[in-house]
């Protein structure tokens, strides 16, 4: 018997192949001098974004429920990870601490993941979308008052500068609407590594991502989407599945949202909002529901593109209006599916005959 | 007496919401779509008032009635352009996610004519305050002129669908879309008019919204468009009395919690309000509760 590579394991594999190839190219540009500070800079942010839109390309292609809120998401791994990593900064070296931050940032977003995925999957469509748009905002708005110090007796949390009753000798780590500062001062010996453990979270994310979809749950969940009465119909657990794919999801942004933190020496909470969510919801429709590669692929141009166009910035977003737009209509309108199915008909037609003569 | 002052903030800023909340709970009802872009509408509206007034010299009034004619339109032609082709599609999905875009499209085009600076808005409704109690209480004109608009536009909708042909024929549009068509009801055009009336009422938001808090920005209309919906939720989507319950009580939440609790919060609260009643009623305090079938 020949042995033959699975079709899912192959396509898999492409997907880690392509991510590999554009950091190596990437590696190879930058050792030869051939990639602008600019574009340097870019690089972290834009595995931020890549981690995220993989994320949401979970909920939404996957599952199927428009998740609006997973900036929230993002700013709760972000803003317990940098908690952590200045109150450990003293007693673990660099490399584990950030590890450790990353399982700390993947693991309270999962928790946020559960804690509003039980409510929030209750619902659905639309008003699914706008509660978890709700809790992104409640979240923006709590962190905004946040205060946490920690001082020898352990860590202070208020709601103001002045309740926090620090001892002298204790920092205060949130500060409210300013947020955190000095966070990737905390990693200056691995900052210049940074694009690399991007990468390889990319890579675990992936594989978390690609290993769960082509499970029986994986399969699970895409029932659902396809047909939630089907589904339930023949036994599947619906809730159970899409809080499973919600939460997994969340703690991905987590660790978007982390390493987003580690990267910055200034987090505040504003950069976390409705339009967050909403740049990257645009990366994962642009890039495919439900298609891995369209997402890293859409978010490394769409991020790039308006950075590098900084002259044109003024219309980007406009673009990016109409684009969407025009995507949405010529992907989902019954008419233009009818017209790209006669035109691919036409095509197949012409070929035959030139077959047959 | 802060709290009757507090009350009748609170329930200004509410009839505004209430007025915001009409259009998305019409559109809701009719369309069976989340029409995101409704809040940028107002800001259209806005614009077009005070480009009106301080550009062109126009009179108020005459400012007014071309902030609705052209707010109608916009509305009419997005939905024509932008809504009506993915009706049939497969995804509920794809029609929420174009009408982001739409937001987008507005509020980048507003970026871009006037600029991200705030503008202040002009004065456009004059009418003097009413002292009460011996001046221990004043009610702003524009705060009178909010709730009674608000007031006007309820009853006469509610007339308006209740005993008209072509409110009973949204009526019919909402129930069975597709037995209102076999009897005959163009539902095309019903969709079109219910769009014309809910961006009509965006304009005259906007321009109750910017008189009480004048300032106006490209983003103006998001934040209070995302509250309305909460309000047209937390009232029963497609509900036009829900709407009006619901923006009020939204409204003097809102204003309660910024004076009593946090003002740095009380969009939080007032988020927690629409997530606790959705969890308690999924269907909102007005709703029907419509069980899906196969």
């Amino acid at each position: 018997m020949k042995k033959t590579v699975n079709k899912t394991t192959k396509n898999n594999f492409i997907t880690y192949g392509m991510v590999i190839a554009i950091f190596a190219v990437v590696q190879i540009l930058s050792s030869t001098g051939n990639l602008s500070r600019l574009l340097t800079g870019l690089l972290v942010p834009i595995c931020v974004y890549t981690i995220a839109s993989l994320s949401l390309n979970l909920v939404v292609g996957y599952s199927g429920e428009l998740s609006l809120g997973h900036a929230g998401f993002m700013c709760v791994g972000a803003y317990s990870s940098a908690v952590f990593s200045h109150v450990t900064s003293d007693l673990i070296p660099s490399v584990p601490r950030l590890i450790l931050a990353i399982l700390v940032g993947a693991v309270v977003a999962a928790v946020f993941g559960v804690l509003i995925g039980i409510p929030v999957l209750r619902l659905r469509g639309d008003y699914l979308a706008i509660v978890t748009l709700a809790f992104g905002e409640i979240i923006k708005n709590l962190i905004n008052i946040l205060y946490v110090g920690v001082d020898d007796k352990g860590l202070h949390v208020a709601t103001s500068a002045a309740n926090l009753k620090l001892d002298p000798g204790g920092k205060q780590i949130i500060k409210g609407a300013l947020g955190v500062s000095g966070t990737s001062t905390l990693y200056k010996d691995i900052k210049d590594y940074f694009f690399l453990i991007g990468v390889i979270l990319i890579l675990i994310v992936l594989f978390v991502i690609q290993n769960l979809v082509n499970s029986r749950s994986g399969r699970a969940i895409t029932s659902t989407r396809d047909n939630r009465i089907a589904a339930e119909s023949i036994g599947i657990n619906v809730t159970k599945n899409k809080l499973l794919a919600f939460t997994i999801s969340a703690a991905i942004a987590g660790v978007a949202g982390v390493l987003y933190a580690h990267n910055l020496s200034m987090l505040k909470v504003s950069i976390f909002d409705y339009n967050m969510s909403i740049t990257i919801l645009v990366y994962v429709i642009l890039g495919g529901m439900g298609n891995l590669r369209g997402s890293i692929l859409a978010t490394i141009v769409l991020y790039a593109l308006p950075e590098l166009l900084r002259g044109f910035s003024t219309y980007r977003m406009l673009i990016y209006a109409i684009v969407m737009i025009a995507m949405m209509l010529f992907n989902w309108a019954p008419a233009a599916r009818d017209f790209r199915s006669r035109i691919v008909e036409k095509i197949k037609g012409h070929g035959k005959e030139k077959e047959a003569a | 007496m802060s709290f009757i002052s507090y009350l009748k903030d609170g329930i200004s800023l509410g009839s505004i919401y209430a007025i915001i909340a009409l259009g998305y709970t019409m559109v809701y009802g009719i369309a069976k779509m989340l029409n995101f872009a409704h809040g940028d509408v107002i800001m259209v509206g806005a614009f077009v008032i005070l480009t009106a007034v301080t550009k062109a010299n126009m009179s108020p009034i005459l400012a007014i009635i071309l902030s609705v004619v052209i707010c109608t339109a916009a509305g009419v032609v997005i939905e024509a352009v932008a809504y009506r082709p993915l009706r049939k599609a497969s995804s509920n999905l794809a029609v929420l996610i174009t009408a982001i875009g739409v937001s987008y499209l507005l509020q980048n085009l507003a970026l871009l004519i006037f600029g991200a600076d705030a503008k202040s808005f002009v004065p456009v409704i004059n009418v003097p305050s009413l002292v009460l109690f011996g001046g221990q209480l004043t009610v702003k004109g524009v705060t009178i002129v909010t709730i009674l608009v608000c007031i006007v536009i309820m009853v006469g909708l509610q007339l308006f669908v209740k005993k008209t042909k072509p409110g009973r024929a949204m009526q019919a549009v909402s129930e069975d879309r597709d037995a209102a068509q076999l009897m005959g009801v163009n539902v095309n055009a019903t969709i079109s008019l219910t769009f014309a009336i809910g961006s009509g009422l965006a304009a005259i938001a906007g321009l109750l919204l910017c008189s009480a808090y004048p300032t106006l920005t490209p983003y103006t209309g998001a934040m209070p468009g995302i509250k309305a919906f909460v309000a047209a939720v937390f009232g029963g989507i497609g509900s036009i009395p829900g709407a009006m319950v619901g923006g009020i009580l939204l409204g003097v939440i809102e204003i309660f919690s910024k004076a009593y609790i946090s003002s740095q919060v009380a969009d939080a609260i007032v988020f927690a309000v629409l997530i606790v009643v959705l969890l308690v009623k999924p269907s909102g305090l007005f709703g029907k509760n419509i069980q899906e079938k196969v």
